[in-house]
């Protein structure tokens, strides 16, 4: 039964996906009304205006410029022309820098907090007023301070990653049912160990679920992040690419950002699983 | 009651009430346990059983008033206090063997690994839980999992075991198996316990004294009823026995009428001094109301032997 699902829902996957593709080609075949024009001068315009092709890219060119970057992915032509893979690199080692600092401070504090019902009301109206800020507001701000862009687009990342850790943390900490925290004190257990033994892994699952929308999030703000500060990076590479006029370019960017916070996503998802308990 | 094990002196609990003043659940609470004995606490929701449980546990503080076990005034838990909890409590990400292992190595810090779970593989083992040691809580039925929670509070040999109602979210079926279980093993190990019931056959089968508590807010302990049926008694034929009809309707015309008019009918109760209730002796006027029937074909042999119990 199961199994006839997954078979079938892959079909309809795949039937959806050939229709997508099918209508982009068909959407962007050439409109064939090619103007008049000097041998001199269609040298001079793009295949739009020679040959009646249309500005937007279809599903082949998409497909073949890919192939290429596939085929190359880390070559390294000077500042504006680098291979897709290190652009991502880039991106990647960024989102994991910011994003590891903020699981460095978010879980200890959180910790704390949701354990402090005195810092937990003490905190509370600052948490809830830095958390609402985008995390692209910073920018300025770590740009004046830091002096260095690479470094602000981690510190952004780092903002914008530590809230949703940090009030996952809190609560998960905090609703360790009562039980549970009778058990260890019962048995005399002292609060370090309590804290690793018995409320780690209960609010383990929370805690996941928060670094898994951090994920998310620093993800969805690096590409911005970056096409603010410049340089390297997937973001810049978008931006670039629409400066170059190469929608070609923009469209495998945006498949491959997909793809790459899919899989940030399901790594996360797979650490969850691991920690997370039946009842 | 001249051998205080367990002492609690006039204890009380007081909650903030509306408007300023407070609610006292109960007020200057007396009650002793000997040593080795079972005692049962039955009484209706609210009337701060639960609360008397914790205290003793040390998970909650008196207002007022102290505990005092084995010669020493309780402060906070101890792992000379054991509790079966009613939600068995148990730790859903480890094992059944891990659960029992997490009390022994919190008793024993020093112990290796072998040891650890050698001691803690004999207490599951005594609940019959053998070959059940690497499942997690989610695969155990509920009866299991209280058989955990009985082997993890056993498992760290308490001086005391308290029980808040561990069998109340079971079945009956499950629920009989346990409390032989657990009467079995109280009785091997001489273990004293405390335990919260709201259920009179439980008390009746498992208890040496039973005690009833009026209703709250501001219950007392009304009366301490000494379970005269013998040490041996068994869960089938309980109900043969000639003082059993009279211990259960006295339990039972206190929880339906008497523990809410407990107040007005007896004014000058006092709380240091609870009378014992001693059903099937002479001179007792509730022995006197109570008819027992003629005992039919009854299986005690208990009877015929002198009494064992203190």
């Amino acid at each position: 039964m199961t199994s006839s699902l997954r078979l079938r829902a892959g079909l309809v996957s795949i039937v959806l996906l050939a229709a997508f593709l099918g209508i982009w080609h068909l959407a962007t075949r050439s409109s064939g009304t090619v103007a008049a024009m000097s041998p001199e001068y269609a040298k001079l315009m793009g295949l739009t205006a020679t040959q009646g092709k249309s500005a937007m890219p279809g599903p082949l060119d998409v497909g073949a410029k890919l192939w290429e970057h596939l085929r190359r992915p880390f070559y390294d032509n000077g500042p504006n022309d680098k291979g897709l893979g290190i652009q991502l690199g880039f991106s990647i080692a960024r989102v994991g820098t910011g994003y590891l600092l903020a699981v460095l401070v978010a879980i200890p504090l959180g910790f704390l907090i949701g354990m402090s019902p005195l810092l937990s009301k003490a905190l509370d109206p600052f948490i809830q007023v830095l958390k609402p800020i985008s995390p692209l507001a910073w920018m300025p701000l770590a740009l004046y301070t830091i002096k260095d862009s690479s470094i602000s687009a981690i510190f952004v990342i780092f903002i914008c990653s530590i809230w949703p850790m940090l009030l996952n943390t809190v609560f998960g900490v905090a609703s360790v049912r009562k039980e549970w925290i009778n058990v260890a004190r019962t048995l005399e257990v002292g609060t370090l160990r309590r804290a690793f033994t018995v409320i780690l892994p209960a609010a383990a699952p929370t805690i996941l679920t928060g670094m898994r929308i951090s994920i998310g999030i620093a993800w969805l703000v690096i590409v911005a992040a970056e096409m603010l500060v410049g340089g390297t990076g997937i973001g810049y590479f978008v931006w670039n690419e629409w400066n170059n006029l190469s929608i070609t370019n923009v469209i495998i960017a945006i498949l491959l950002i997909g793809i790459v916070g899919m899989l940030l996503d399901q790594i996360l998802a797979r650490f969850t699983r691991m920690v997370t308990f039946p009842e | 009651m001249t051998d205080k094990f367990i002492s609690i002196e006039g204890i009380a609990k007081r909650y903030p009430g509306a408007g300023g003043g407070t609610t006292a659940v109960f007020e200057n609470l007396w009650l002793s346990m000997p040593r080795g004995e079972f005692c049962c606490v039955i009484g209706h929701s609210g009337c701060g059983k639960t609360t008397v449980l914790n205290i003793l546990a040390g998970l909650d503080a008196p207002s007022e008033g102290a505990v005092i076990v084995d010669g020493q005034a309780i402060s906070g838990t101890s792992l000379d206090r054991a509790v079966i909890f009613q939600s068995h409590a148990l730790l859903p990400w480890r094992t059944v063997l891990g659960n029992v292992a997490y009390a022994v190595t919190s008793k024993w810090r020093s112990w290796d690994r072998a040891k650890v779970k050698e001691h803690a593989q004999t207490f599951i083992d005594l609940v019959g839980l053998t070959g059940s040691e690497h499942k997690r809580p989610s695969e155990l039925s509920g009866g299991m999992k209280q058989r955990v929670g009985i082997a993890r509070a056993l498992s760290i040999t308490p001086k005391i075991m308290l029980m808040d109602e561990p069998f109340s979210a079971l079945d009956a079926l499950t629920r009989g198996t346990l409390q032989d279980e657990v009467r079995r093993i109280c009785l091997e190990t001489g273990q004293t316990a405390f335990m919260i019931t709201h259920d009179v056959d439980e008390a009746i089968y498992l208890a040496d004294k039973i005690f009833l508590m009026t209703n709250g807010p501001g219950a007392v302990l009304a009366e301490v009823v000494e379970n005269p049926l013998p040490k041996d008694r068994g869960r089938t034929d309980l109900h043969r026995h000639p003082l059993y009809y009279a211990l259960r309707n006295h339990i039972v015309d206190f929880l339906v009428s008497r523990s809410k008019n407990f107040a007005a009918e007896k004014p000058d109760h006092d709380p240091r001094n609870v009378p014992v209730v001693l059903i099937g002796k002479p001179g007792l006027t509730i022995a006197a109301d109570a008819k027992p029937e003629p005992p039919r074909e009854t299986s005690w042999p208990g009877l015929s032997r002198p009494s064992t119990s203190s």
